[in-house]
Order: structure tokens, then C-alpha cells, then sequence
């Protein structure tokens, strides 16, 4: 039986990504409903409003699967970590009880009018409960991501008690929220969110304009989830770069991994591809020479602090899976600025709904965010180890004492069993709505027109 | 320890942490009530009705849940810790059972299959029984107190918890928040689904009744430390009267069907019954049943004063928000259940 460390991480690992699978989309989509409901309020189309209440219900599918796994999240921090709650309550504490008060409590309450208010509130009071949805849920990430960033980059308190019953207290609140890394993390988490809703909008909206199905009503959404995503893929470049200024900064050892740089001192390549031999301590691949001094630098000759320089026991021990996930991230985030460039260009051409080839590679391009969103985190986490807060409190010293392997075996069990089917049940449950598709109210005027190769604006 | 009008933060967080743990104790007891009644309902528009009684609230309601736990986290890390350890197991089944019951509900009225939602609905009651039950025996061993040594480290086993106090106050609350959520389910319904609801809010109630006045005695008889501060401070023997009173009044409401006013009666009976165990148990938080010197009192699992002072204020800024919604949707969805298309 492999010990309580080992079966505990893999819980969380595993837990926490089924559970990023969800809010990243319930973000994005939040942000595109506030903008098909604001068309709507603002065209009056019935078009925009079909779609906004097509959204609304996968919204609620999605939603609820994020609720439901989130709060295995909180209690799981209790159950498995059990010092690590004593140690971080003061600081990780107040900012979960916050993102409950301020985020949950707002989006929970709206989301009842959301999805049952229409007949009982007026359009404009319906409009307000999807923006304070969309707030609730871009609330919901900030206090989360605070608190984690701050196990990234500790400030604003001081260590009370020895050993075992040492503790981080908050000495000062707000340099505990603005800690070094938490605005670029957040906003570097927001916009993979915003990437990650709006590319599932075009999926769908592809697929029905391939399938010749619902063709005004996809590419009104279509419109809509280009704009968010083109808009997020570009500022994603910026706030990624500034993530990487932090770790370069904060979390050297991390940077080192991310890049597979070992020297304890030297100047530093950038890869686009590669492979780190762990045990020769050696990585090779197609390179920039001196490209991570010049990121952090600015010069291609200044040295950058390697693995080497920080002592082995302090430093993440899976570098080629940090290198790896790290490389996919950028990869992809790169790919998806060309691929929103392009759509946005030939939209403008007027001939983007003609393309066939490009539609289906949006159908597939929905996993490509969801992946991104989740190596990055990979990235953040493991490049993090052996700490659960940098520098201060080791993962294995994090543990419950008094919880047995048999138990988190059983619970490790019972989580994979339930998150498969749930999963199962998600994408068949999805599938279903898609298939369905928005109630069409109104009949569609000039059906032949849809199917003509001329482009044609559905609206206006 | 730093005071704000007259209590310091620690006694003001211990109330903080009993009003969340209320709060969902009163909203989220009248859907998981009405869920372990659901299948009581055997036409399919019944059951539809009494999904969407709850439909629009029950989220918000379990956020109580997430923030209470919150807050526990916050205001008193060590208990969190040794709570959450300790019922591991059984929290574990309560996160899946959770899990369940929002996909219950969801999923439910997705596909129109007989099998589908026949399998959702039992899903659905037996989750949200489960859910009751196992709240309730946490509560019950947290009452009496469980074998902690000096480290505050759990000694006992899985079996420790199945002990017949517990077991009652698990059938007590599960009697509880069946009738809570039968009176609520009146409210919402109409015609032949209401009729038959009369005779079950009737029914739940006097099942309440019996498991009320035997846990009381159980806790008189058994339960000595819970009655300490009442020998002390003689004035709180107003308490339990008021329970008594509350009950019998929200027996008189049921009978003359007067529901909304029962409804009000059955959310105090809640409150106070919690209030009850709150002042049995304090300044402690945890109770060991090995040597009362190992409990843990509230001062000893604080959080620093400078974080309990500033999350009070969170906690003032952020509960009449909180209210305010939970107010305006109650409010927008007043009224009989009508379905409709957006309907589960």
C-alpha cells in the first residue's frame, strides 16, 4: 500500500483537476451570456435571446458539477491536511470564507432567477442576475487564486509556535491578498477561464454550422465567443509573461525546471521542444540559446540561477513533467492566438462561416484551452514541490495525523468511481443539449439562404 | 484577548460560526426534508412540484454549508483540522452523498425516460436521507464527545461513532428536517399534492415529537456536561422551555393548518435546539471523552486576533449581503410551484 503522502496528493491532484475542469467554463460562459443577454436587451433579437437561454442551461449543467466538486475541495483540505489547516487557517481560511460570503453566496442566489426567473423578473433585473452570476464566479477564482498564490509567495505574516505546532498568522491583511504573484496568477487564471468558455461557444456554434442546424442562431454565438476569445488569447501572452516574471523572480527553482536549466549559474536557453534526462541532468531539444536570459534579463548573456543552486531536498524533483506541461501551456496558447487571428480576420473578410476545414478545427479546439488551463496548473503545483507553502511548510509535513492509507485508499476509490460517472453522465447530458439545440421560437425566415455559400449577416 | 462590545473575538466568532451552522440548519433543512420525503409522492407531476418547491433555493441554501465551513476554517483552524480528520469516513460519504443529490436534482428532469427518472429520484431521496443522517451523527458524537488523547489525536475507531446517543440524534434530526420540509412543501403546493401533504406534515411532526422528547431525556440522563451551565446560570432553563413552548405551538399551527406560521415555529425549534448544544458546549469546541482537560476551548484553536478581527468585518460586510439575496430570491419565487418549460 503506497504511504498516506503519496495517496493523499494523488487525491487532491486528482480532485482538484476533475474539479478545474468546471469553473474555468462556468467563467467563460458567464461572460459570454452577460454579452448574448446584453445583445439581446439591446437588439431586442429573438435570436440573442434563444441562445442566451440555450447557454443559460448548459451553464446550469456545468455550474452545478462545479458545486458539487467544489465543495470536496474546501472540506478536503480539513480531512487530508489536516496540519496544513492549522498552519495556513489564519491567511487560507479568511480568504476561503471570503470567496463564500462574497463569491458563492452571489452566484448561488442569482442563479436561481437565472435559470427560473424569466417569467417572474423583468428582462432588465434578469440581465442583472446574469452579471451578478458572471461576478460571482470571477470573484469565486480571485479569493481562491489569492489564497493559493499565497503558498506561492508568502507575504504579510509571521510564524508563531515551533515544530509541530507552528503557525503562519496574518500580520497584515492586504499584503497578504496583493502578495507578489496573485494579480498576474489571477489574471493569467481568468483569461485561461475566458478562453476556456468562449472556445466551447464556437465548438458548438462549428458544429451546427457544419451540421447546416440552427445556422443564424451558431453563428450569432459564434460572433460572440470569437470576440471574448480573440480579445483573451493575445492578453493571455501578456499575463503569461508576467506569471513568468514572478517565478523568475520568486520561485527560481521553479523557472529552472520550467526550462530544464541545471547550471547553478549560467546563461539560460528557451526550448520549443525538449526532453530533460533527470539523471545525466541534462536537457536537449530545438532551443534559443540565452532566449530564458533574455525573458528574464533582457540580455542574452546574463547568467540565470539554476536547479543546482538550490539544495537537493528543496527543489521540485519532477523536472521534465514540469518542463513538459510547462512547453504544452505555451504551445498551445501560442496556437490559439493564430487560430482567433484567423477566424477574427476572415469574419471581417465576411467568409469565415464558408470554411469547412477551420469549423472543424473549432469543434475539436474546445479541448485545447481545458488542456492548456490544466498543464499550467500542473506547471504552478508540482514546480512548487517539495513545498505546499514556498519555503515555509513541506507537503509531507502538511498531513492529518491521525488518517490511515486504508482510509484514503477507500476515499481515493470512491472519488474515482463517482468522477467517472459523473463525467460519463456530463458529456452525455451534453451531448443531449447540443443536439437539441436552442428552442426556436420564431420561424427561420429564407431557410435557403442558409444553406447558400454566400455569407450572409443573420442579424441586422 | 482583544473585546468588541464586551465579548472578545473568539466567544464572537464562536457565535458567527452557531448563526452559518444555523442558517443551513434552517434553509438547507427544509430541502434535504423534503427530498428524504420525495418519494412519498408518486405521480410524476407530484414529484415534478415538489423538485421546483425547492428548485431555485436549494444552491443558495448549501452555500450556508461552504460558508460555515468557511468560517470554521478561518475563526478556529485547529478544530477544523481535527474535526474533518476525525470523521474522515463519514465526511467522505456525506462529500459523495452531496454530490449525488445536486446531480439528483439536475440531472432528474433532463431526460424524459421512466427508468431515468425513477433511478434519479431514488437517488435523489436516498441522498439527501443520507445526508441528514450522517449531519446528525457527527453532531450527536460532537454532543457527547469522542476519545481524543493529549494531542488532540482521535483514539477511537469507525465503529466509535455508531453509539446509540448519536444514533438518535441522527433519527432526531432526520425527523426534524422531514417535517421542516413538509410544512415548506405546503406552502408551495396545491390541489390533491397538498391534501396529501397535510396528512404527512401531521405525521412527520408527531414522529418529531416522540424523537424530541426522547432525546431530551437522553441528554438529561446521560449527558451530564451538557447541563453544567444550566445548574450554573439557572436563567438559561428559559431555553428549554422555550423549545418546549415553540414545539407545542408549531403543533397547534400544523393542526389548525396554518403553515407559514408553523414554518416559522419549525425554524425556531431548529435554531434553539442548536443554541441549546452551543451553550452545552461552551467555551469548548471539542469535547474529549477521555479527560475533560483535553478538550479544545474556543481560546485554544483561535485564529491570530488580527485575522478573527478582520474577517469579523468581512462577516458584517458580507451577511446582510447574503440576506439580501437569500430574501430576493425567496421573495421572486413566493408563491405556488407553476411549471414550466425552464422547470426541472
Amino acid at each position: 500500500m503506497p504511504s498516506v503522502e503519496i495517496l493523499s496528493r494523488v487525491q487532491f491532484a486528482f480532485t482538484i483537476a476533475f474539479h478545474y475542469i468546471y469553473p474555468p467554463l462556468s467563467i467563460g460562459l458567464g461572460v459570454c451570456l452577460v454579452i448574448m443577454e446584453g445583445l439581446y436587451l439591446k437588439t431586442g433579437s429573438a435570436i440573442y435571446q434563444e441562445i442566451t437561454r440555450f447557454w443559460i442551461r448548459i451553464f446550469a449543467l456545468i455550474f452545478g458539477i462545479g458545486v458539487a466538486t467544489g465543495i470536496v475541495m474546501e472540506f478536503e483540505f480539513g480531512t487530508n491536511w489536516a496540519t496544513y489547516s492549522h498552519y495556513v487557517g489564519d491567511i487560507f481560511g479568511s480568504a476561503l470564507a471570503a470567496e463564500g460570503i462574497f463569491a458563492f453566496a452571489l452566484e448561488s442566489g442569482f442563479l436561481g432567477v437565472l435559470l427560473f426567473g424569466w417569467n417572474r423578473v423583468s428582462k432588465g433585473v434578469h440581465f442583472f442576475a446574469t452579471i451578478m452570476v458572471a461576478l460571482g464566479s470571477i470573484f469565486s477564482a480571485l479569493w481562491i487564486v489569492i489564497a493559493n498564490s499565497w503558498q506561492q509567495t508568502p507575504t504579510g505574516y509571521r510564524i508563531e509556535g515551533e515544530g509541530m505546532q507552528a503557525r503562519a498568522v496574518v500580520t497584515n491583511f492586504w499584503e497578504m491578498v496583493f502578495n507578489p504573484s496573485s494579480i498576474d496568477r489571477f489574471s493569467h487564471v481568468i483569461i485561461g477561464s475566458f478562453l476556456a468558455g468562449s472556445f466551447l461557444v464556437m465548438s458548438v456554434a462549428a458544429w451546427y454550422i457544419l451540421h447546416r442546424q440552427f445556422t443564424k442562431h451558431a453563428q450569432a454565438m459564434f460572433r460572440v465567443g470569437l470576440r471574448v476569445a480573440v480579445v483573451a488569447a493575445l492578453l493571455q501572452l501578456f499575463t503569461g509573461h508576467r506569471s513568468a516574471h514572478y517565478v523568475s523572480k520568486y520561485q527560481p527553482a521553479k523557472l529552472a525546471a520550467m526550462e530544464g536549466h541545471f547550471d547553478s549559474l549560467a546563461v539560460a536557453d528557451m526550448y520549443l521542444l525538449g526532453w530533460v534526462d533527470q539523471e545525466k541532468q541534462q536537457t536537449s531539444g530545438i532551443k534559443i540559446p540565452g532566449g530564458l536570459s533574455f525573458l528574464t534579463h533582457g540580455s542574452f548573456k546574463t547568467p540565470v540561477q539554476g536547479l543546482r543552486a538550490t539544495p537537493e531536498a528543496d527543489r521540485p524533483t519532477a523536472v521534465n513533467f514540469v518542463f513538459q506541461t510547462y512547453h504544452i501551456m505555451v504551445g498551445i496558447g501560442m496556437f490559439l492566438i493564430a487560430l482567433t487571428l484567423l477566424a477574427a480576420f476572415l469574419l471581417w473578410k465576411k467568409k469565415l462561416f464558408d470554411q469547412r476545414w477551420l469549423m472543424m478545427i473549432f469543434v475539436g479546439a474546445v479541448l485545447l484551452p481545458q488542456i492548456a488551463n490544466q498543464v499550467g496548473w500542473y506547471t504552478a503545483e508540482v514546480g512548487r514541490q517539495p513545498w505546499v507553502v514556498y519555503g515555509l511548510l513541506r507537503t509531507s509535513d502538511a498531513l492529518s495525523k491521525t488518517v490511515t492509507a486504508n482510509q484514503v485508499m477507500f476515499s481515493l476509490v470512491l472519488f474515482t468511481l463517482v468522477y467517472v460517472l459523473l463525467f460519463m453522465l456530463f458529456l452525455f447530458l451534453l451531448h443531449r443539449k447540443i443536439q437539441h439545440g436552442p428552442d426556436v421560437t420564431q420561424n427561420e425566415e429564407e431557410v435557403s439562404d442558409l444553406y447558400s455559400k454566400r455569407n450572409i449577416n443573420p442579424i441586422h | 484577548m482583544a473585546t468588541f462590545l464586551s465579548l472578545d473575538l473568539a466567544t464572537w466568532w464562536f457565535l458567527v460560526i452557531g448563526g452559518l451552522i444555523t442558517g443551513y440548519g434552517v434553509l438547507d433543512g427544509f430541502d434535504l426534508g423534503a427530498g428524504a420525503l420525495h418519494l412519498f409522492f408518486n405521480k410524476e407531476e407530484s414529484r415534478r412540484t415538489a423538485l421546483n418547491a425547492i428548485g431555485p433555493v436549494w444552491d443558495g441554501n448549501e452555500v450556508w454549508l461552504v460558508i460555515a465551513g468557511g468560517a470554521l476554517f478561518a475563526g478556529f483552524p485547529l478544530v477544523y483540522g481535527v474535526i474533518l480528520s476525525t470523521f474522515y469516513i463519514p465526511f467522505m460519504l456525506f462529500l459523495v452523498a452531496l454530490i449525488f443529490r445536486a446531480i439528483s436534482i439536475e440531472f432528474r428532469s433532463k431526460e424524459p425516460m421512466r427508468w431515468w427518472r425513477k433511478l434519479w429520484d431514488i437517488s435523489y431521496m436516498a441522498s439527501s436521507t443520507f445526508i441528514t443522517l450522517l449531519l446528525g451523527l457527527i453532531l450527536g458524537n460532537l454532543i457527547q464527545g469522542l476519545p481524543f488523547n493529549e494531542k488532540h489525536e482521535f483514539t477511537g475507531t469507525l465503529l466509535t461513532f455508531f453509539n446509540p446517543y448519536a444514533i438518535l440524534i441522527a433519527v432526531t434530526t432526520l425527523s426534524l428536517f422531514m417535517m421542516h420540509g413538509a410544512i415548506y412543501l405546503t406552502m408551495k403546493t396545491e390541489n390533491r399534492l397538498y391534501a396529501k401533504l397535510t396528512v404527512l406534515v401531521n405525521n412527520c411532526s408527531k414522529f418529531f415529537i416522540l424523537c424530541f422528547i426522547m432525546t431530551s431525556m437522553a441528554t438529561l440522563i446521560y449527558i451530564p456536561h451538557m447541563t453544567q451551565e444550566f445548574k450554573r446560570y439557572p436563567v438559561l432553563f428559559a431555553l428549554p422551555l422555550a423549545a418546549v413552548l415553540t414545539v407545542l405551538n408549531l403543533k397547534r399551527n400544523i393542526d389548525s393548518r396554518k403553515y407559514f406560521t408553523a414554518f416559522v415555529f419549525s425554524s425556531i425549534t431548529t435554531a434553539i435546539l442548536l443554541i441549546l448544544f452551543a451553550i452545552g458546549l461552551f467555551p469548548n469546541i471539542i469535547i474529549s471523552s477521555t479527560n475533560p482537560a483535553w478538550n479544545i476551548s474556543i481560546y485554544q484553536a483561535a485564529a491570530s486576533e488580527t485575522s478573527l478581527r478582520i474577517m469579523l468585518i468581512i462577516a458584517a460586510i458580507g451577511t446582510p449581503l447574503v440576506l439580501a439575496y437569500t430574501l430576493f430570491v425567496f421573495w421572486t419565487f413566493r408563491g405556488k410551484v407553476k411549471l414550466n418549460e425552464m422547470s426541472y
